[in-house]
């Protein structure tokens, strides 16, 4: 266990110094008094590193990371696991906008809400399924361009006041799934996904995924599943495939 | 039978096919050339047929002819002649009896003025003497990135922290046409080129396949709003990473990679499901605005350690001098100017021919405004889109260039002939294809060495005119506008261009 204090520390050298601190071979990293700093575990490839993150990191937690596991004991800002290709980011809180933009490996595990944007452009290859378990609710445009991967929206945190997600819902989705916990008004939708019943496979797809979610949030299994779960499709991988035509 | 003529869907053919019979020893060569079924053979007759419809005028059967029977020519129109309406009318026909808007590759092919041609260089006479390249020394060596804005000495030495700067032997690099766009021998060429002249080759937004990460030291990698092939080895490989947010094909339109070119090695290369289209959003969804433009700019930064500079690349748009001073406050170290020329890209036809601004303007009045805001040293500008000969070049550095890319002067190089069909995957010259039987028509051997002439040349031909000029540096010309006079311009042009009338 290796301790950093961000107290009052521009984030170039909090950075450098928990990149020092990797190269010096300390694997468990714990960083306290974080508060706005840019970028932590950006680009970082090593896979056996833990971050612990008390305070609230600022953007780009994790962009481009690929291994490491990062655990946020409080909020998380915007662009957290941008373009992200392996690892892990546990937020306990909520996260900002542009949550998960163009991920492409790991997961990450929000316990509440995620802002507007969430999951955009998220992509899968061969093995690399990048997965996203929201906990709460999300904004508008989320899954929008969504190419692969899974997305879990719980909406546990759910009220008259707060609804389940926003406009735009998957909008150009040509690939990947999101699962919606509950009943998903059909208006929030765009015209290149529908909804349908998930399958036996998405239904162990999810457990899976809900009970990591459950295990690490200390939430009761049962209660997340006692309710029903609607998977929303791309209708075909080339949405746009007749827009165009030959030119002159 | 494909070559049986259907009144629903047809528009009168562009081209001719003249045969000379005479000529022709039936070799069928043309017919097997041909990879867009506009010749075929028929047995019974002993005789080849072209299908005019088909034919795009790519000339690859003439070339191919070992007799030269073939001859390719533009038919014109035959409806009555009308001003206003000319190439509109099949334009409109194609929109109504396909329902899809036309695209279309190779940029802007429209009478637009060519501010390039309204430009003369100087040269010394007697007052100060020219210098002679061929046997005096003669510097294009470059730097890009950022320098500072002061020189101090501590004993003896400069005391400073430059950034992180790419080297270049010649003023000129290979502009972002990424693996996906143009085959695996084509990249090879251009990587290949760049090594040997000391220049850099830019993947485009496709990702680097992993055979050409041989090139390192030579590449530089592009991130686009789709983020295809991005991670911690590619933005490791490349020398800089360049953030595009626009082309000059197609200002502020997103890419699409039809799903007929992702193949096995190509979905490998982008890291995505194969057969799938590869869409690019128009803009990047984390960027919104010039604080997350610095955002990202710094995420790579941060990435990469600082080791490389960052260089961020638009379109040339009516705002553009605005633009890139915040693009310069966002901490690029680099910015690249795409003119409306500029397009290797595919784009939609309204776009490429009507939305962005000529190179030679855009270029003259971001050097200005960073100039008049003190703040020029801590960005370098390359300009492209539509740089076609090494005047150009001369030309675009002396109104405050200080590299510029090539990309379509490249593709001829190769054997291009501009038929404008890239985004069809059917290149008959094996450039922008992804059939294995079409990409191996170029032979990187051959290609790289075409490459490195046509670089080689162009810097013996700036050298010359800049010897012609008094001038042995490249550095004492970039912004040197004394240097250039307008001819034929208005006014308001020259004082764009911050020139002078010819005879001023």
């Amino acid at each position: 266990m290796y301790e950093i204090d961000a107290k009052d520390i521009y984030y170039r050298k909090l950075n450098e110094t928990i990149r020092d601190a990797i190269r010096n071979h300390k694997r468990d990293l714990i960083v306290d008094n974080v508060c706005g700093q840019y970028y932590i575990g950006c680009g970082i490839s090593e896979p056996d590193i833990t971050i612990t993150i008390n305070g609230v990191p600022g953007n780009d937690l994790g962009a481009f990371m690929n291994g490491p596991k990062i655990v946020v004991h409080d909020n998380a800002q915007d662009g957290v696991g941008n373009t992200m290709n392996g690892g892990t980011i546990i937020v306990h809180g909520s996260v900002g906008d542009v949550l998960a933009y163009s991920m492409r490996g790991g997961s990450i595990y929000v316990e509440k809400d995620a802002g507007y944007r969430a999951c955009i452009h998220m992509k899968a290859y061969k093995d690399m399924n990048p997965t996203v378990v929201i906990g709460g609710c999300s904004g508008a445009f989320m899954g929008e361009y969504m190419a692969g991967g899974t997305l879990i929206l719980l909406g546990l945190t759910q009220s008259k006041k707060k609804p389940l997600t926003g406009h735009y819902l998957a909008t150009g989705m040509h690939g990947g799934a999101i699962f919606i916990r509950g009943k998903l008004n059909e208006d929030m939708l765009w015209s290149e996904a529908e909804t349908v019943e998930p399958s036996k496979e998405d239904i162990k797809n999810i457990s899976k995924n809900v009970k990591e979610f459950c295990k690490i949030f200390k939430i009761d299994y049962n209660r997340v599943m006692d309710e029903g779960f609607v998977k929303v499709q791309p209708k075909t991988s080339r949405p746009y495939g007749d827009l165009y035509i030959p030119g002159p | 039978m494909k070559w049986m003529k259907n009144l629903k869907n047809y528009t009168p053919p562009a081209f001719k096919v003249i045969r000379d019979d005479d000529r022709c020893i039936r070799c069928k060569a043309c017919v097997e050339q041909c990879s867009f079924d506009a010749t075929f053979y028929d047995e019974e007759e002993n005789k080849i047929w072209n299908w005019d419809a088909n034919c795009v005028s790519c000339n690859r059967c003439a070339a191919i002819c070992p007799t030269e029977a073939i001859t390719v020519e533009t038919r014109g129109y035959s409806y009555r002649h009308n001003y206003s309406w000319g190439s509109h009318i099949d334009s409109l026909k194609k929109r109504a009896i396909f329902g899809g808007t036309p695209v279309v590759s190779m940029g802007n092919d429209k009478p637009y003025k060519i501010y390039w041609d309204h430009l003369l260089l100087n040269a010394s006479q007697v007052t100060n003497p020219s210098i002679d390249p061929l046997r005096e020394p003669m510097e294009l060596k470059t730097f890009l990135g950022k320098k500072p804005h002061s020189l101090h000495l501590k004993d003896g030495k400069p005391d400073i922290d430059i950034s992180p700067q790419l080297e270049l032997n010649v003023p000129i690099m290979f502009a972002a046409m990424s693996y996906g766009a143009l085959s695996y021998n084509v990249v090879e060429a251009l990587g290949r080129a760049a090594q040997h002249v000391g220049t850099f080759y830019n993947s485009g937004e496709g990702g680097l396949n992993k055979d050409h990460y041989k090139f390192q030291g030579n590449i530089i990698v592009q991130v686009a709003s789709g983020r295809f092939g991005v991670h911690k080895p590619y933005l490791d490989v490349g020398s800089a990473i360049e953030i595009k947010i626009g082309q000059g094909a197609k200002p502020g339109i997103g890419g699409h990679l039809p799903g007929e070119k992702v193949t096995e090695t190509i979905s490998e290369t982008r890291m995505m499901p194969q057969g799938s289209d590869a869409i690019s959003p128009a803009p990047h969804h984390d960027v919104y605005s010039i604080e997350d433009l610095r955002q990202l700019i710094y995420a790579l930064k941060e990435a990469t350690e600082y080791s490389k500079p960052i260089i961020v690349k638009i379109a040339a748009v009516h705002n553009v001098a605005a633009i890139a001073s915040g693009i310069t406050r966002a901490g690029a170290d680099i910015i690249c100017i795409d003119g409306f020329k500029g397009g290797t890209g595919a784009s939609p036809q309204v776009i490429r021919d009507n939305v962005g601004l000529p190179i030679e303007m855009a270029l003259a009045v971001v050097d200005t405004r960073l100039r008049d805001e003190g703040i020029r040293q801590d960005i370098s500008i390359i300009a492209s889109g539509g740089i076609r000969n090494s005047m150009d070049v001369v030309k675009a550095i002396a109104l405050g260039a200080d590299a510029v890319y090539i990309g379509t002067a490249a593709l001829l190089a190769i054997g291009c002939t501009m038929c404008q069909q890239c985004h069809t995957g059917k290149c008959a010259w094996g450039i922008t294809t992804q059939d294995p039987h079409l990409s191996k028509r170029v032979n990187p051997d051959i290609a790289s060495q075409r490459l490195i002439n046509l670089l080689d040349v162009w810097a013996l031909e700036i050298k010359e005119t800049m010897g012609a000029m008094g001038i042995n540096s490249i550095e004492s010309l970039r912004g040197n506008r004394l240097n250039l006079r307008g001819i034929d311009l208005t006014e308001k042009e020259m004082e764009i261009l911050g020139v002078l009338p010819a005879g001023e």
